[in-house]
């Protein structure tokens, strides 16, 4: 079983939530993203996405497009990214997944990316541009190793799609809160609830929820239905902060998602 | 995907619908203005001295080049899709003119996105656009030129999906957009083949179309595939020269990759990331490639080559001194490529270049690289 796997199994037998942030390597260096990754555990997150910079991010807003600009203006890559968690597997255990977008991947060669990004220790990926029908080779790479592949499902996913997503996804299923780009308002409604609910019935597997989540009372609204609540924008905004009240925010998310 | 399944639904329901046919061909004739003729340029043929050359003239199609063609019909299809409102990108600003049109004729809502460099260098189309009663949206992202434009309509679409059809513009994106935008521009070689037959008795040697994204050339393509005689030449913009970053020759200096949807030829790093590109021409100022041209390419079926900026601007005068037409600096591309092939052909060949698309938006633009002050 992945780390992912079983840090899901460990959480529902607590009876606990995923806390589960994003971070975009390289910003403003991979230093500091090695720093941030401390922080992050220091402060009860469960697994770590981890952004690749990419210059065309077609599934983020402008808060991750810019902190992705400032890595890639660093010369970070996604080979950069693959050493950083090779380094940080020295010490840590926490699971980390890296959220790419395709071409990096496809450029790198599918099956040397999932052979060097499982060695390093990535547990799994996300893809945003990557839909489960053009998947096959890189879901058949994957299998040899335990490396998770987490597909997306949106509000818009008709029954067959999510019949579709949940047989390919690995690890757990990521629901995009709403229509949209990360960082974008969210709007609670109901509608989020019964999605989950029907998403994790029709897959039996975890449900971790993204996309516009930026406050504790947000993420605690989303843990009640949720098995994972996924913070990125509003964490990527906070990153250069004063470590102190970076760990504030962290930790009153921590308690949220409960 | 569940926006681009629904598409491909409703766009495959409709193509099988005889009214929606006639709805279309009766506004591509009385509106738009179509046929388009096939014009024999006598003056220019016997300047360069060589083959005889015809022109496509979508330079006179309604709103000034063939984008009219693909975004009408793609408006009537929103429309029938009970969508409120369009979102398109814009390089050149032709499209986003033509979409504006079209959502003006439908009455739907319009937001055209368009980079920061190219509202400065097309700010004639930008007007154009508002006073069709779109809203332009400037894009001051990335590389602030046509792809970043994309990237915008294309997070737009995601966000309000439900009420909203994206209207792409060329011959990219993801399925069905290709398909889509292919079947609508392929006007443009129907008519020129049937044009063709009347004037000459016989098929074109060689069809000559400049590469943006590749609609044009689709277009003018199209109906020509299975007639092998035929040679078809795509020209892609060279920019300054084949120097990383200083082209949008996706042929010459790219290599396979997956971008917006689609995998074909880009401009890339090692990396996988996107380059950045120049050219004269907004137009053609893109890093990515239509898939179907990269079939042509491997199969050997179309060839591809560039022309740069300074060639394109050669072109761009010649044509407007010999024949008294001012070409878009998109389609003085396609010129370009006929003024380096055609002097070395037999007299008797006949070459059709398709004429995109009119020169008005690209009159100031060339002032200012001339120096010269309006
Ligand atoms: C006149 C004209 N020709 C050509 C193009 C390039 O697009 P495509 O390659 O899709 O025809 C444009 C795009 O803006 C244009 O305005």
């Amino acid at each position: 079983m992945s780390r992912i796997g079983k840090k899901f199994r460990d959480i529902v037998k607590r009876g606990g939530k995923a806390f589960i942030p994003y971070i975009m390597a390289g910003d403003p260096d991979l230093g500091r993203t090695a720093e941030l990754v401390r922080i992050l555990e220091d402060c009860g997150a469960d697994i770590i996405e981890l952004g690749v910079p990419f210059s065309d991010p077609l599934a983020d807003g402008p808060t991750i497009q810019k902190a992705a600009q400032r890595a890639l203006s660093g010369g970070v890559t996604l080979h950069k990214v693959i050493d950083l968690v090779a380094d940080l597997r020295k010490r840590s255990e926490i699971p980390l997944l890296l959220m790419t977008y395709y071409n990096p991947i496809f450029k790198y060669g599918e099956e040397r990316f999932v052979h060097d990004a499982s060695e390093a220790g990535v547990d799994g990926i996300i893809v945003p541009d990557l839909p489960p029908e053009e998947a096959g080779n890189i879901l058949s790479f994957s299998r040899k190793s335990d490396f998770d592949i987490i597909f997306l499902v949106a509000p818009t996913s008709t029954e067959d799609r999510i019949g579709r997503v949940s047989k390919s996804s690995r690890g757990f299923i990521y629901y995009v809160s709403i229509t949209g780009i990360t960082g974008s308002k969210l709007s609670m409604d109901s509608s989020i609830s019964s999605h989950v609910s029907k998403i994790r019935s029709m897959s039996g597997k975890p449900v971790a929820v993204g996309f516009g989540i930026s406050t504790p009372e947000e993420a605690s609204e989303v843990a009640r239905f949720a098995d994972g609540v996924i913070v990125g924008s509003a964490i990527v905004k906070r990153a250069s902060d004063p470590d102190a009240s970076l760990r504030d925010y962290l930790l009153s998310l921590r308690k949220a998602i409960a | 995907m569940p926006a681009l399944n629904e598409l491909e639904k409703a766009y495959s329901a409709l193509g099988k619908d005889r009214d929606f046919k006639r709805e279309i061909d009766l506004l591509l004739k009385t509106y738009v203005g179509r046929p388009t003729p096939l014009y024999f340029a006598k003056r220019l043929s016997d300047y360069l001295g060589g083959a005889r050359i015809y022109l496509k003239r979508e330079d006179l199609a309604h709103t000034g080049a063939h984008k009219i063609n693909n975004a009408l019909g793609q408006a009537l299809l929103a429309k029938k899709m009970g969508k409120k409102r369009l979102i398109a990108e814009t390089g050149a600003g032709q499209h986003g003119v033509a979409t504006a049109t079209g959502a003006a004729l439908c009455g739907l809502e319009c937001e055209i996105y368009m980079g920061s460099d190219d509202i400065v260098r097309q700010s004639l189309n930008v007007f154009r656009m508002r006073l069709l009663g779109a809203n332009v949206v400037e894009v001051a992202i990335g590389s602030r030129t046509l792809k970043d434009a994309i990237n915008e309509a294309m997070r737009d679409w995601t966000t309000n999906v439900r009420s909203t059809h994206y209207v792409l513009g060329t011959v990219f994106g993801p399925h069905p957009f290709p398909l889509i935008v292919r079947d609508f521009q392929s006007v443009i070689g129907r008519e020129a083949k049937k044009q063709v037959l009347d004037a000459e008795g016989r098929l074109p040697d060689y069809l000559i179309a400049c590469i943006g994204g590749g609609s044009n050339a689709m277009g003018l393509f199209h109906h020509f595939i299975d007639d092998e005689e035929v040679k078809m030449i795509g020209v892609e913009a060279g920019g300054k020269g084949i120097v990383p970053g200083e082209h949008a020759a996706r042929f010459a200096g790219g290599s396979l990759g997956v971008l917006q949807g689609t995998k074909s030829f880009l401009l890339q790093d090692d990396d996988g990331n996107i380059l950045g590109t120049h050219s004269v021409s907004a137009g053609l100022d893109y890093a990515a490639v239509g898939p179907e041209h990269a079939f042509l390419r491997d199969s050997g079926r179309a060839r591809y080559t560039f022309a740069t900026d300074d060639e394109a601007l050669r072109a761009f005068e010649l044509l407007s001194k010999t024949e008294g037409i001012i070409p878009a600096l998109e389609s003085s591309h396609a010129l370009a490529e006929a003024v380096k092939l055609v002097p070395v052909l037999p007299k008797d060949n006949v070459v059709i270049v398709n004429l995109s698309g009119r020169g008005d938006k690209d009159v100031q633009q060339v002032a200012r690289i001339k120096g010269i002050e309006l």
